[in-house]
């Protein structure tokens, strides 16, 4: 690499490969939404990533220092948009918790099936999306296609398309309207079918393989050492779900649900299902591992669903009026996790015993999961930097909050 | 994991760096002196009957009343919490651990306090307090790169700090 050389001819052809700083984002289209990404790279090969953030910080924390809890159910949505009911549920649990107040049981099944529904939502975007990051279009069709029919349905029973503030502190904001439930089993018997189409497009196709599979390896003591959760910790093939895991006051509303936690044990996923066996070339904890958990938990959804629709309709009583909070929090403090989609949301409410929160915490899933990106992507390609970011699956919103 | 005993066992290892608990709460929690957060927290790491392997959030509370009138009834002086929320793997429990701070070192306004970094125990710390510091303004000796997070690098002031006050112009915006 000498500029030195007597013979002008040479240096022509003299491929030069300084360090270069490279930045992608904030509005690059493959980092979902408004994150920077600085890549020092050498040539193609990238030595270090440094990721800004903050780009959608409103400091809703603070905001939830001025109001209360049933006012703040509106800044959760707003936090992962893709999965708002998910939120809306972590921080209705948190004040029930601090509360300790219990919904009917009714009103439990009905919050099984709509975060269940938002879980699927949620991960068909994270593939549709991914697909997009890998340079394929057409899963994202489908993908919406199918979110479409969700939002559909969502909006029947409350209104609104993408920040719901349904699911709140008590149970829910109003009862599912008469014939949902058919609709939505007449949706699921569509759906279930569908997805062998959605692993055909990607999961099994060769160029997606080579794209992900031996990715982004993510070993299961690093991801359990970067507090990583969802389908990213479980990708690494740690068996830990928080709807078994979690505290009473959550794993309470799956109680009797028969469900197996989605991860790799002893080289098998669970479930004796149809769709593809892993490829050879995929190592646990790559891209294509954390691909997969997602699109297995889409299926567990389907049928977790299906169970809380045939224990919803035989409930009886209240579907869980929503608490109106006149009176003041007890004083203390509470903080719950649950797993939303992106995996464990964990929210944190202190009470000095007046009507509005002393101090309100969001801990972000994502956040965690991104911040793994710095030692993931050392040494990798430029072009495998959507490719691990993407199967991370993150959302700014709730990453800056 | 929670209970007299165990508090017992931890304060006859580590003496008065077990500064006190509470059990009372929906979520009983331990408080830890400053000088010892680090050696403890590697202690129920690395002991396997403990194993906290994973940190699920680091965060602060800022305790300062500042309405006149509700402060003279306030059952509190003011300082700052550190908030650490643990778990382990292996055995599914958790386990709430809190430091207590004052809200200024020193009691000098404007130089804020500082507690050494759990970032060498659990890598999630090194985000956590990287946001603790920028909108709590804590400082963590021996952190590896602390730096405002979410807000920008030449932001001024702390914002989850109970007698912040925002800027009234950032950079030609307006702020109020």
């Amino acid at each position: 690499m000498s500029t030195l050389v007597d013979d002008p001819r040479v240096m022509e052809f003299d491929v030069r490969t300084d360090e270069m700083l490279v930045n992608m984002g904030p509005q690059h289209p493959s980092t979902h939404g408004v994150l920077r990404l600085v890549l020092r790279t050498d040539g193609e090969v990238v030595s270090e990533v440094t990721p800004h953030l903050g780009y959608l910080h409103r400091c809703a924390e603070k905001i939830g220092e001025n109001l209360t809890p049933r006012q703040w159910i509106p800044y959760t949505d707003r936090m992962d948009y893709l999965a708002g009911m998910n939120m809306n549920l972590g921080w209705a649990l948190t004040v029930e918790k601090l509360l300790k107040y219990e919904p009917p049981e009714k009103g439990r099944h009905l919050r099984v099936i709509i975060a269940e529904m938002g879980r699927i939502a949620s991960h068909l975007v994270g593939m549709g999306a991914y697909g997009l990051d890998l340079g394929s279009f057409s899963p994202f069709l489908y993908a919406f296609r199918e979110r479409e029919k969700i939002l559909d349905l969502f909006e029947e029973a409350c209104g609104a398309r993408l920040t719901y503030s349904y699911l709140t502190v008590g149970g829910a904001t109003a009862d599912l309207p008469r014939g949902w439930l058919q609709k939505c089993e007449a949706f699921l018997d569509q759906f279930e079918p569908l997805i062998a189409e959605y692993h055909t497009l990607l999961t099994t196709n060769s160029i997606f393989i080579k794209r992900t599979a031996g990715i982004g390896v993510m070993s299961r003591e690093m991801a359990i050492d970067f507090g990583t959760s969802g389908p990213v910790l479980r990708g690494s093939g740690v068996d830990h779900d928080l709807r078994r895991d979690g505290e009473e006051i959550y794993t309470a509303m799956y109680d009797g649900y028969a469900f197996e936690v989605i991860a790799e044990r002893n080289g098998h996923y669970p479930k004796d299902h149809k769709y593809p066996a892993v490829p050879t070339e995929a190592i646990l904890g790559d891209c294509w591992h954390r691909f997969y958990v997602r699109m297995l938990e889409v299926v567990q959804a389907i049928d977790l669903v299906r169970q809380a629709i045939d224990r919803y309709s035989t409930a009886e009583g209240d579907y869980g009026q929503p608490r109106k909070l006149n009176e003041k929090l007890p004083k203390g403090e509470a903080y719950l996790e649950t797993e939303s989609p992106r995996g464990q949301m964990g929210f944190y409410i202190v009470s000095n015993g007046e009507a509005i929160p002393w101090r309100v915490r969001a801990r972000s899933s994502s956040f965690c999961n991104l911040s793994v990106t710095s030692d993931l992507c050392r040494g990798c390609l430029i072009a495998d930097i959507p490719a691990i970011v993407g199967s991370l699956d993150i959302v700014m919103g709730e990453i800056d909050r | 994991m929670s209970g007299q005993a165990f508090v017992d066992q931890l304060k006859q290892k580590f003496g008065d760096k077990i500064a006190g608990a509470n059990f009372e709460n929906v979520d009983p929690w331990i408080e830890v002196s400053v000088d010892g957060i680090v050696e403890v927290c590697k202690y129920l790491r690395d002991e396997p009957s403990l194993a906290f392997d994973y940190l699920n959030s680091v965060t602060a509370v800022d305790y300062l009343q500042t309405d006149p009138k509700k402060a003279a009834k306030a059952d509190f002086e003011p300082h700052m919490q550190l908030v650490y929320h643990l778990f382990s793997m292996q055995h599914k429990h958790s386990l709430v651990l809190k430091v207590m701070l004052p809200r200024w070192r020193d009691d000098v306004e404007g130089q804020i306090p500082a507690a050494p970094s759990v970032s060498g125990i659990w890598s999630t710390a090194d985000w956590h307090e990287r946001e603790v510091f920028d909108l709590l303004g804590v400082k963590f000796t021996d952190h590896p790169n602390l730096r405002r997070i979410l807000c920008p690098e030449d932001w001024e002031g702390h914002p989850l700090r109970k007698d912040y006050e925002m800027p009234m112009e950032y950079h030609g915006i307006r702020g109020r």
